[in-house]
């Protein structure tokens, strides 16, 4: 209903050519046909005047990543009390099994997992950095409603997305496919809005319709297939109906899934490892080089809740999450954008201080978050959760999740995030000035 | 006396294509075969059939088929033996309850994939459409979800509940389902005591399941309906006994004031005070007009209006019998109406469901389906939040268009996508059966009239001529051979229409 009341107030404005083209164009050329002819800014931008370039890819790291093992404390001795089994050594006290944490911040000792070398170059860099003790009160055990909790930014884990209400709240709150992009096999909670849904596609090439792959009498059934779902319009179709939404949908989808499909199968400009989540960020690197008008990007990779045999498969899981950050962030600025785009990792919670008997360790609390891109203030950022100081065994949280999503809508993507997120929250200085 | 917008279709007007809307909105669809028994019978028996259907025999739901003990709660002695671990941080058997827990944990969420391939099957085999229809209806209704509650076979009580009521009372399901576990531990009533009430069910109970998001109620209304609903809790699977000394402590015996009555209310009282609002019928007549006649986004027009209201008359004349209501909605001539035929876009159940039943496809593999039905936006038993499912255009994206046609390729002809090369699921589809009657003497088939008739049958409203322009000449390129290959690069394409989303 909004499209047409949208529609027939720019009809008012700008006369005929428009409201004709309204009937044919799909929903995205139209809008930035319009855009074209508003001053400059004032379409494109949540806030006039600033350019909408820049670019958010949140990276979630699903079932719980132990945090006490990822940013390592090894100046603190109760963390090896804690963890007799599966504690990282402190630098310089490593063994062949079990090789020593990278230091970071050696007056605090502070370090990272061995396995984040590539993660730990870019921070060496000035281009990456860690919040740590992020969380929130009362926090819930619970995968599925600590995860949905961080996805509404809501205590109470109840509403729509934060990034979906973040695309309602902005431009001019008309959904535009593309937009909101998630790789996977379901759109997550976070990216659902009110009106926005995201695209979402596990892989670029499933992300059109697979008849044309079938034998076909006479050929392929792709030229009728085509035909069909790229005339938006037909005689005596209302694009007001069910049926001109539904046409002017198909035609979306088809011109997505063509620039989707050419931005993907382009060579990336570095070379990226093996895996999950290098896959999905070499996906995104490529629709960002071909100048896609994505704002927010959506990766993951799960496998994070370490209760049992915890050392090896955590150490897997940091190799890949090192080595992919640093790909992408190396691809990015070959491609000239890695000012551009700001990249977030987070989980659902941490995990509890002390191992558990089966050699792992289970669901916690507060835990860092990790950044990269040229934009942000580098280095160890917050204080370490204390040790000693526990909730029943738990880190207590020292920022809340939400302070740090309102630096990134304010200061990052220009959206009113008190509006957003439904209150204010202090902001965390993350974003340089 | 009836409202006079429920006014029914005139007899003769009752044809195919009306016939077809009826099976499609009361039901998942089918053959053009059924269609045609339907309109054969004329308006009022065909209506009365699909309502009145426990005359019909349909293979019995038994409640044995699923093991109710999966997620049994600990015994007295387990519970002590806990918090003593807990006690002396005795980390072996704390670490044990854990092992077992988990293990249980695995066990439930395979049967709650088995009690998901269980419903499909059902809503794709039964005799009685319009039963899996409106318990489909309720579970979107009284939206509770398997991922919070954990307990499959709580989701299978709830889900036999709905089938139960499902054209039956409203009254009685109303009252029903807070003695229901699965609402219960979903809206977290078993931690609404006396000391500390909990609102969460009392709140929606009014909001979204009687009354209608500030329709005629207040915030005061909720604080005293929560003190009404304390102590409404279950036992393993059973609903709490009022006589029980464990009811006595936790429910508020005190008196409470809600919607300006008072008295020493129980959750039955709350509900009951509830219904004698006429805003209550209004509201439940509203979601069945939109489940069942049109969901276009915004208010509905004042002719859509009125018959809600006249509907929720109905409602409330026959103490929230449901028949009626059903009975007068599927008769009217505003169902049939031209503005209401193929206006709504399919949900991923009735895409998935009326595909099957109206093509005769086989149905494959029931786990693809769930897992398309999941992608498209549907996972039954999972509905998004407490507001069920937003429906209508929320259905439609570009992600989920390319599914819905990939879906349909997947039926017709068991192939789907793998990584590397395609598989194929169950035998190869025949369609030839949906255009033998159009051969004539000689044996064969006009290739237009062949077009004309499956648009006809798979599209719930008049197909536009270019769209038999674009298939003839296809066709035609291809030889014009109407064989079997033929009419499944047919169907592919009919099905990956636009218009096909529609019913």
């Amino acid at each position: 209903m909004s499209d047409t009341t949208y529609t027939r107030r720019l009809f008012l404005q700008q006369g005929m050519t428009l409201a004709s083209m309204a009937a044919t164009a799909p929903l995205f050329i139209q809008r930035s046909a319009l855009a074209m002819m508003q001053p400059e800014g004032s379409m494109l931008s949540s806030r006039p005047g600033v350019p909408e370039d820049h670019i958010l890819v949140v990276v979630q790291l699903g079932g719980g990543n132990d945090g006490l093992n990822t940013v390592i404390p090894y100046g603190t001795g109760r963390y090896y009390d804690a963890r007799p089994n599966i504690a990282v050594p402190a630098p310089g006290r490593g063994a062949a099994q079990q090789p020593a944490a990278l230091p970071l911040d050696h007056s605090a000792g502070i370090g990272l997992h061995p396995n984040l070398a590539g993660f730990k170059e870019l921070m060496d860099d000035g281009v990456a950095a860690i919040v740590q003790g992020v969380g929130y009160p009362n926090p819930n055990r619970s995968h599925f409603t600590s995860m949905d909790i961080w996805h509404t930014a809501d205590a109470g884990a109840k509403g729509y997305g934060w990034i979906g209400r973040y695309f309602d709240n902005t431009c001019n709150g008309s959904p535009v496919p593309e937009r909101a992009v998630a790789i996977g096999r379901t759109a997550p909670l976070a990216m659902h809005g009110a009106r926005q849904q995201p695209v979402t596609f596990e892989t670029a090439d499933l992300f059109r319709w697979l008849g044309e792959d079938l034998p076909a009498p006479g050929g392929s059934l792709n030229p009728p297939y085509q035909q069909i779902n790229r005339s938006s319009t037909l005689d005596n179709v209302d694009p007001d109906s069910q049926l001109g939404f539904l046409m002017r949908t198909a035609l979306d989808a088809q011109i997505s899934s063509d620039r989707i499909r050419a931005a993907v199968a382009k060579q990336p400009l570095v070379r990226y490892p093996g895996g999950q989540l290098a896959r999905q960020l070499q996906i995104v690197a490529a629709m960002i080089r071909d100048a896609m008008q994505t704002r927010v990007y959506y990766v993951s990779l799960g496998g994070f809740d370490t209760h049992a045999n915890q050392v090896p498969r955590h150490a897997n899981l940091m190799r890949q999450l090192g080595g992919a950050l640093n790909a992408f962030h190396n691809d990015l600025k070959a491609q000239g954008n890695s000012g551009r785009v700001l990249t977030m990792a987070f989980s659902e919670f941490g995990r509890r201080v002390g191992q558990n008997a089966s050699g792992g360790t289970d669901h916690g609390t507060a835990a860092p978050m990790y950044f990269v891109g040229d934009m942000i203030r580098p280095g160890l950022l917050g204080q370490h959760p204390s040790l000693t100081d526990l909730d029943q065994g738990d880190l207590k949280f020292n920022v809340d999740f939400r302070s740090v999503y309102s630096a990134v809508l304010e200061d990052w993507m220009s959206a009113p995030a008190a509006k957003i997120l439904g209150r204010t929250y202090s902001k965390a200085p993350i974003i340089k000035a | 006396m009836i409202g006079k917008s429920l006014r029914p279709l005139p007899a003769g007007e009752f044809d195919d294509r009306k016939a077809r809307h009826l099976l499609n909105r009361a039901g998942f669809g089918g053959t053009p075969r059924q269609v045609q028994a339907l309109a054969d019978i004329g308006l009022r028996r065909a209506v009365d059939y699909l309502v009145d259907y426990e005359k019909i025999d349909a293979p019995a739901v038994r409640v044995d088929q699923f093991d109710k003990d999966i997620m049994q709660p600990l015994a007295r002695d387990q519970r002590q033996a806990l918090r003593r671990a807990r006690r002396t941080a005795d980390e072996a058997t704390l670490e044990q309850f854990r092992q077992l827990r988990q293990s249980a944990q695995r066990a439930d969420r395979t049967q709650i994939r088995d009690i998901q391939r269980w419903w499909l099957a059902r809503m794709i085999e039964t005799p009685r459409p319009l039963q899996e229809k409106m318990t489909l209806f309720w579970h979107g209704h009284f939206s509770t979800g398997y991922r919070a509650i954990e307990d499959s076979y709580h989701m299978f009580m709830q889900n036999q509940l709905f089938r139960y009521h499902a054209v039956g009372s409203f009254r009685a399901l109303a009252h029903a389902i807070i003695r229901d576990p699965a609402m219960i531990a979903y809206l977290n009533n078993n931690q609404n005591r006396k000391e500390a009430p909990n609102e969460n069910l009392a709140r929606e109970l009014m909001e979204l399941f009687t009354l209608g998001e500030g329709n005629d109620y207040t915030e005061s209304d909720i604080k005293h309906g929560a003190r009404a609903l304390t102590g409404y809790t279950y036992r393993d699977d059973e609903f709490i006994n009022f006589q029980s000394p464990q009811y006595q402590r936790l429910h508020d015996h005190s008196l409470k004031r809600i919607l300006g009555e008072t008295g020493n209310f129980d959750g039955d009282d709350f509900v009951q005070i509830i219904l004698t609002r006429p805003v209550a019928a209004k509201f439940i007549c509203w979601k069945l007009y939109r489940y069942f006649v049109n969901d276009l986004p915004g208010v509905p027009q004042k002719p859509a209006q009125q018959f809600i209201s006249d509907l929720a008359k109905v409602l409330r004349d026959r103490n929230y019998h449901l028949k009626p209501v059903l009975k007068a909605l599927f008769k009217s001539a505003h169902f049939y109406d031209s503005a209401n035929i193929a206006s709504q876009i399919k949900s991923p159940i009735q895409l998935i469901v009326g595909a099957i039943r109206s093509l005769q496809v086989p149905p494959r593999n029931l786990s693809v389906l769930l897992s398309a039905s999941e992608l498209m936006g549907q996972n039954i038993f999972y509905p998004p939040s407490v507001k069920g499912w937003e429906g209508g255009r929320a259905w439609l994206n570009t992600s989920t268009l390319f599914v819905r046609q990939n879906l349909m390729i997947y039926l017709l002809t068991g192939r789907r996508p793998g990584t590397h090369a395609w598989q194929s699921d169950g035998p190869t589809y025949d369609p030839m059966h949906l255009i033998e009657h159009l051969r004539s003497p000689q044996g064969m088939v006009n290739l237009r009239d062949a077009v004309t008739h499956l648009l006809g049958v798979n599209l719930a409203s008049p197909p536009h001529p270019s769209r038999l322009d674009v298939l003839v000449r296809f066709a035609e390129s291809g030889g014009g051979t109407l064989d079997k290959a033929m009419l499944v690069a047919l169907l592919s394409l009919i099905t990956a229409t636009p218009e096909y989303q529609l019913c």
